[in-house]
């Protein structure tokens, strides 16, 4: 066989590979929508599940997400975002810092049942949390942590470093550096990584398995130690230990399909928020 | 004054970028103080000799964790099987040969992959593949070890493709000049010098997504069928170290053998998972170096 021919197959391969790729999102996506949009309504969305699940909506599922995001959000944020300033701004290139980005990637390698273990350890049995939204948010929040920090850090090396030394040769302090010349320009950069990670995290399910999450409530969580329901955990439910799936099998579609717009939404207002930042920054 | 405060600012940073390897440590301490108990009670050769997995037996308990070894490292093996030739493939067509069009299209494909929650994944393998599997192959029903390996391949791919591609899209301009200059063409190119020399980022990219394979809970704990007996082939279900944790630690009392067993099962996948993310980090390193 020719070589012309030899790359002529090649490159066929490999533009298969890509093609089988797409394809397997576009149908991951088609399947979802197709079959759980016609199950969406305004009582899907507002109303708790009544029936033993097999009718009314995933109100409190939406809530407790939200809710267990928000103190994931309280805890992997602001570590975060310390953590790689010291890591950018104040470490040397050392065993240290060395050791904390090795710590890091590691933990970050860390499986999420894992974490759950580590949360019922922890949070659920030893701070005696017991399953709640702080002990859930916690462990989310801990296992965030790696994405945060990364994101924080990629975000402090995109300030010039002209802006540190112009400032330190001002006379000013390291701190007063930091604070006046290189937070404000990084720190929506900050957002926008931490927020990709918080994404990650609202759909996140063996985690939370036994450090908060709960089959069934038909109340709303009323303090950060209440259990609460979760749109991903509730569609592992309605999916495999529903004593009648094959009936609320359309409500375990929409459920996934509320879930995945859900997820691909906040991605968006990460995006959203970087071209905004991004032009602010510009138009100065 | 000024000065003391600069110090102590430097040093709340510091805590806190020290609190990650608290965590990591904290972890690992956790798990070998909850596994203690089970090694003493079970016997640590028990624990790793057998295959039997059955805690609540009439004929006491059986605590032996090869079963779920060889369950996860089969599962993570087919994984690899799909992901590591579709991912090295796509990233070698997105930064080789793709035109700018394909390529603004493809890279946010693999970004929104990386998102889909694997609960969903998992769902989309009781509900897409499983049926398949069964109609394909003639069986009662497809909730399987394939379906696992199908699953945890489309779950590395993103991790694969997109390190893959920052491997090949950093091979330096030179070699790829060179390789032109002597009468290659753009395939031979590729294949004897750009993939052999982005090698190495390659195989830590494979490290990686295996390391992510292995430790995936939700999409085989929904796919496997979650039988705890040793697999014989393909078609068997099985049940994995994630898969058996997340569905005995909801039942247990605290404090019990079989409580602590769970946290030597999750003791012992850390470790593994341990292992394969520094092998990929050390290869990486490496390759950094000689760049």
């Amino acid at each position: 066989m020719s070589r012309k021919y030899k790359q002529f197959f090649g490159f066929m391969a490999l533009r298969l590979a890509g093609l089988i790729v797409l394809f397997v999102l576009f149908y991951i996506i088609y399947d979802i929508v197709s079959k759980g949009l016609s199950s969406i309504n305004w009582e899907f969305i507002s109303q708790p599940p009544r029936r033993g699940m097999t009718e009314g909506g995933i109100y409190p599922a939406i809530v407790g997400t939200f809710y267990v995001t928000v103190i994931t959000a309280l805890v992997s944020v602001p570590l975060g975002m310390f953590g790689a300033i010291y890591l950018n701004e104040y470490a040397k290139k050392g065993r240290l810092s060395r050791l904390i980005r090795m710590a890091i990637r590691n933990l970050a390698g860390v499986p999420s049942i894992v974490f759950g273990l580590f949360g019922v350890a922890l949070f659920v049995q030893w701070f005696n949390f017991g399953p709640s939204l702080i002990s859930a948010g916690f462990t989310l929040g801990l296992m965030t942590l790696p994405v945060t920090i990364t994101a924080s850090e990629e975000a402090l090396k995109t300030v010039p470093d002209a802006y540190r030394k112009g400032s330190l040769a001002l006379g000013a302090t390291r701190w007063e550096t930091i604070k006046t010349n290189v937070l404000p320009l990084a720190i929506p950069g900050m957002m926008t990584g931490s927020i990709l990670g918080l994404a990650r995290a609202a759909g996140e399910t063996a985690p939370i398995l036994f450090t908060g999450a709960a089959f069934f409530l038909p109340h709303l969580p009323d303090s950060p130690f209440s259990q609460f329901m979760a749109l991903p955990y509730h569609l592992y439910i309605l999916a495999t230990q529903h004593h009648n799936i094959s009936v609320v099998r359309p409500i375990a579609y929409a459920t996934a399909l509320v879930l995945i717009v859900l997820v691909l939404l906040i991605n968006l207002t990460a995006i959203i928020l970087r071209i905004k930042y991004r032009k602010k920054f510009e138009n100065k | 004054m000024n000065r003391f405060k600069e110090k102590m600012i430097r040093r709340f940073f510091q805590l806190n970028g020290l609190f990650v390897i608290f965590v990591l440590i904290g972890i690992f301490v956790l798990l070998i103080r909850n596994s203690y108990p089970a090694f003493r009670e079970i016997g640590v050769w028990n624990f790793f000799s057998s295959a039997e997995w059955n805690p609540t037996s009439f004929t006491g308990p059986k605590y032996g964790i090869l079963a779920q070894v060889y369950s996860s490292l089969i599962v993570t093996f087919g994984a690899m099987l799909i992901a590591v030739p579709l991912g090295v493939a796509t990233a070698a067509y997105i930064s080789e040969v793709a035109g700018p069009g394909v390529k603004n299209i493809l890279k946010p494909t693999i970004e929104i992959l990386a998102g889909i929650p694997s609960v969903v994944l998992g769902f989309m393998g009781i509900v897409v593949i499983g049926p398949l599997i069964a109609r394909v192959f003639n069986l009662n029903q497809g909730l399987n070890a394939i379906n696992g390996s199908i699953l945890l391949g489309i779950m590395a791919l993103p991790t694969i493709t997109s390190l893959s591609e920052d491997a090949i899209s950093a091979v330096a301009k030179k070699y790829k000049e060179a390789s032109y200059g002597l009468g290659a063409n753009r395939w031979q190119t590729l294949v004897s010098v750009v993939i052999p020399s982005a090698l190495s980022g390659i195989i830590a990219s494979i490290m990686l997504g295996m390391g992510r394979a292995i430790g995936e809970t939700m999409a085989v704990l929904m796919a496997t069928g979650n039988s705890p007996a040793m697999p014989e082939n393909i078609f068997d279900s099985l049940r994995t170290m994630t898969a058996t944790i997340a569905i005995e630690l909801g039942e247990v009392p605290f404090n019990t053998t079989h409580y602590y067993a769970l946290f030597a099962v999750g003791l012992i996948l850390f470790i593994m998972t341990f292992l394969v993310n520094l092998v990929s980090d050390i290869i990486l390193h490496k390759y950094q170096e000689v760049d």
